[in-house]
């Protein structure tokens, strides 16, 4: 009986002893953490084009690396030539596409900062076409940083998408518009945020967006007798951002191609048709694909 | 109702009926001795004196009118069961009919092998859990109807148990049988082996049977495209004797399907296959107040594929496979006290059950098209039953039975739950069901007379597709089908009786029972939804009506002619309502069958009349059409050759002599019933 005890009193002291030897080594390592790295606030992006002038270097990001017909969330950063970057520039770019006989822009986002970021600007940009080897997109980079004005320009190169994700098109109203959804990237079966924005063209060179109009959605599946999902919500938009936002729902994986029906604040069709009867798709609408 | 109808599968057809009727515990030894001296496989007499008074008690209040259930001995099991009059057989095809008791589908009756519970892979229910076993490898079914005596849990109609044979401890023996038959109308063909060793401390039987049919022809000769099949079946059960009182049993089936057509539907199946496995405890002689307890632990695991390869007339290719496992326990334990006859069960199951559907576009380079319909769907299910038979006084008898479940579905899967949210935005992943039940029973004899009643109460949840379906293409009316989650249970009241009537040359039965369902489970149209499913006409989505109604009745009658003559006869009629929708689907008009049958030593002929009345009582709403009466006529004979312990039993008949072209209440789009039929059936066995 002694020898037992003395064996417990002997495994507690052990056990006491290493519980403390532990919680010493723990705060050893707390006091020994690495301070953290610089944050690399382009990471996960991919490289599109590099622009130069004299002063700065411009590197243009995508989450894909690509610029690809419809809506693009497009990342830059601006460098001087001794390798700071920039974080108070003021900043409008002007795309331009040069085509054989004429010439015209496309919509664009007012660029703001990437959240999280100090040097790093974004916006949203819809080309309504690809460019090719006669016709090609440049992007001029109308900046001012500490009162000094300067520019830049470039090529860039815009892919087709075997999908449409857009649409330009002339309204009842007689404007034209531009319409291209935004979300969902990464469809799944249920329900996904939409995403969509609206300008319309001014001239040639001018695009604003348009407020309070709603979106009316039809998700189909034209491979399966045209099936459609139900409880879609409508996208809608505030006043000024052209930006909206809704519900689509996916039944299935595959594709989807979703008919749209623009109207403005009184209600008016500015484009589209309901699907019914022999209609089977509207003339605006979005298509999809995914597994 | 609440008789318990024991029914013998096979070799029934060279017993002399009466002496089923004549004598309750004659029936009991004769069947014993039947089975054991037809197939060696035989339950034992001597087995245990306990189950076997209580079984005998058990069935002095039940049926005392068992009528020739099976006409051909190695018909296939559906044959069998549709002519019990409690069951009515929903035929799509030639293969795997779906069991609907007292006139009310599958999802309101717990179908059991063996008292495990088995859930079916298919979404269109093309794998009742009666598919997968075979004749050849049951003793019994075991039909409650109602409340009573439903050890296997929570159900509106009534319970379904098939019973399998095994041998049984005694003199060391190995015994065996080879089976084959032939049926002409759709090429038929059956062959089977089962060999059974007993010995004092061990016993094992084993059987396989492999059947297959082609196309089968209607009357005038029109041949029925997609109504093939092929099936094999091996089932085994052995058992070790521990001590004197208890032993230990393993079984397992395995049964696989391969190639079954589908008329009535729009798709076939490649594979329907479970392997079904259990081991069980026995002990006897517990104590003086414990006779008997059982408990036993088992596993299934069933895959079905519907496939459309052999259609040419499709809007779209599709593969519909579907998963269901359950693993699950019982704890049963009877006794006696004084003049009471108890019963207990705890029970409980896990099943996951798991359906998709991939679609493959003309528009070859759009990717196929994948969606869940049934979406991962975990049923976790407690039981706890209790039963008591008390004998008043020799006249009276008193059955009471309650139980409590504890029922809850879980989507386990996020996309599942993704889809279903598209209809129940708000919808939790898990619910939580009590379902509650009981039953009392009173038993009344008096000089040939005995009298039974009953009122009872039992509730269910709804079905995996009930509650979880997703685009469920129903090809009878045309919708595709969406469960809803956010039901109540569904709740029945139940009042029946029944009259038994007997003499020494005359006995009848009549008996009724109405179903008063509450909120009551069936597919309403929602216009709002567009169907996926490219030839359906629109959504139905599972509501309640506030109630339905179900009366059931049914007269059976026989006949001592003479020494070796008997006629029997059989009527029944259903008769269902929705608050809505006026008459309920699939309910049986009025059918009648009699049957006259001279019986010798070893040979035996019977000339059988089957047929219905028009089923009036269609519902356009659910697709149903008028059905015409028909009338059948059907011939039988039979011959047994002993020779020393090896016999031969022959069996050959003729079923629709006239080859009369008809399709019944229960025949899914009305596709017609096979016309004349000649078959024959071998049995060996040493």
């Amino acid at each position: 009986m002694k020898s037992i005890k003395s064996m417990m009193l002997n495994s507690m002291i052990i056990f006491m002893s290493a519980s403390i030897l532990l919680s010493s080594c723990k705060k050893e390592t707390i006091e020994e953490k690495p301070l953290p790295e610089p944050k690399n606030e382009v990471e996960g992006l991919i490289l599109n084009t590099t622009f130069n002038n004299d002063k700065h270097t411009i590197n243009l990001y995508t989450s894909n690396g690509k610029l690809q017909t419809g809506y693009n969330n497009i990342y830059f950063q601006i460098k001087s030539k001794d390798g700071n970057l920039q974080q108070n520039a003021t900043v409008k770019i002007l795309p331009m596409m040069h085509m054989t006989g004429m010439s015209h822009s496309c919509p664009i986002s007012s660029i703001s900062k990437k959240q999280g970021t100090s040097a790093t600007y974004m916006a949203g940009i819809v080309f309504q076409m690809a460019s090719n080897d006669m016709e090609y997109w440049e992007l001029t980079f109308n900046y001012t940083i500490d009162g000094v004005e300067y520019n830049m320009s470039g090529k860039v190169v815009v892919e087709q998408t075997s999908k449409k994700t857009y649409s330009s098109f002339m309204g009842s109203d007689s404007v034209k518009y531009v319409v291209a959804m935004t979300e969902p990237v990464n469809p799944k079966i249920g329900i996904n945020d939409m995403k969509a924005v609206l300008y319309k063209m001014k001239d040639m060179n001018t695009f604003e967006p348009v407020g309070g109009y709603t979106i009316k959605i039809d998700p189909r599946m034209p491979d399966m007798g045209n099936h459609t999902s139900p409880n879609n919500t409508a996208l809608i938009g505030d006043c000024c951002s052209g930006e909206y936002a809704g519900k689509v729902n996916f039944t299935m994986s595959g594709y989807w191609k979703i008919n749209l029906i623009i109207e403005d604040a009184d209600n008016n069709v500015i484009k589209g048709e309901k699907i019914e009867g022999t209609v089977k798709s509207s003339s605006i609408f979005f298509e999809l694909v995914f597994n | 109702m609440s008789q318990k109808k024991q029914i013998d599968t096979f070799c029934q057809w060279h017993i002399p009926l009466i002496l089923l009727i004549q004598n309750q515990k004659g029936f009991f030894i004769t069947l014993f001795i039947l089975i054991f001296s037809f197939s060696s496989f035989g339950q034992n007499n001597s087995k245990d004196s306990i189950q076997n008074q209580l079984l005998d008690e058990v069935q002095i209040n039940t049926s005392k009118n068992t009528k020739d259930q099976s006409n051909k001995p190695l018909s296939g099991i559906d044959g069998y069961l549709e002519s019990n009059q409690s069951i009515n057989m929903i035929r799509r095809g030639s293969y795997a009919w779906e069991p609907f008791l007292n006139g009310m589908s599958s999802e309101r009756s717990v179908i059991t092998i063996d008292g495990m519970r088995i859930y079916g892979a298919c979404t269109d229910k093309m794998d009742p859990v009666t598919s997968y076993v075979e004749i050849t490898n049951l003793s019994k079914a075991s039909i409650h109807n109602g409340q009573s005596g439903s050890f296997g849990g929570s159900s509106i109609a009534g319970s379904l148990d098939l019973v399998r044979r095994k041998g049984s401890f005694g003199e060391k023996k190995l015994g065996g049988s080879a089976f084959s038959g032939i049926e002409t109308n759709n090429l038929h063909k059956i062959i089977g082996t089962g060999i059974s060793y007993s010995h004092p401390k061990f016993f094992s039987d084993i059987d396989f049977t492999f059947r297959n049919a082609g196309n089968y022809k209607a009357g005038h000769n029109q041949e029925i495209q997609n109504s093939q099949f092929t099936k094999y079946n091996t089932s085994a059960i052995v058992g070790y004797k521990i001590n004197e009182h208890s032993q230990i049993e393993a079984s397992i089936i395995y049964d696989l399907a391969t190639d079954i057509g589908y008329p009535a539907l729009p798709m076939d199946v490649s594979l329907a296959r479970a392997l079904i496995g259990s081991l069980e405890y026995i002990r006897h002689h517990v104590s003086p107040m414990i006779g008997l307890w059982k408990t036993k632990i088992y596993y299934n695991d069933v895959k079905h594929v519907m496939d459309d390869s052999k259609r040419s007339d499709v809007p779209i290719r599709m593969d519909m496979p579907g998963w269901s496992k359950t693993s699950g326990f019982y704890s049963f334990v009877q006794g006696k006290y004084q003049r009471h006859f108890w019963k207990t069960t705890l029970s409980g199951h896990q099943n996951t059950s798991l359906a998709n559907m991939t679609m493959y576009p003309s528009n070859t380079s759009n990717p196929p098209m994948f969606m869940l319909t049934w979406p991962d769907i975990k049923t976790n299910y407690v039981d706890l039953s209790l039963e008591d038979f008390f004998s008043v006084s020799n006249r009276l008898k008193l059955m009471l039975n309650t139980g409590i479940a504890f029922h809850n579905n879980k989507i386990d899967s996020e996309l599942g739950l993704n889809s279903l949210k598209i209809f129940y935005p708000n919808l939790s992943n898990s619910k939580n069901r009590i379902l509650k039940r009981f039953s009392g029973i009173v038993i009344y004899e008096i000089n040939k007379f005995d009298f039974t009643l009953g009122a009872e109460y039992g509730e269910r949840a709804p079905s995996v597709s009930e509650g979880y379906g997703f685009y469920l293409f129903n090809s009878f009316d045309k919708y595709d089908y969406i469960g809803n989650p956010e039901m109540k249970s569904e709740s029945s009241g139940n009042l029946n009786g029944k009259i038994n009537f007997k003499n020494s040359r005359f006995s009848a039965k009549v008996s009724a029972s109405f179903f008063y369902i509450k909120d009551y489970i069936i597919g309403l149209p929602d216009t709002g939804i567009a169907p996926m499913t490219i030839v359906a006409d629109g959504i139905r989505v599972y509501k309640q009506l506030s109630s339905a109604q179900l009366l059931n009745t049914a007269l059976e009658m026989s006949y001592q002619i003479h020494k070796r003559w008997i006629w029997s006869a059989g009527l029944s009629y259903r008769k269902g309502k929705g608050a809505q929708i006026g008459n309920l689907p699939l309910i049986q008009p009025l059918t009648y069958s009699s049957e006259i049958r001279y019986t010798s030593k070893s040979f035996n002929i019977e000339a059988k009349i089957t047929g219905a009345d028009g089923n009036t009582a269609y519902n356009p709403y659910f697709g149903e059409t008028f059905v015409k009466p028909y009338t059948l006529f059907d011939l039988a004979v039979s011959k047994n050759f002993q020779l020393k312990r090896q016999s031969l039993n022959i069996k050959a008949g003729v079923e629709n002599i006239f080859d009369t072209y008809y399709t019944t209440f229960s025949d899914w789009n009305r596709i017609p019933r096979p016309g004349r039929n000649f078959y024959i059936n071998l049995i060996w066995t040493w």
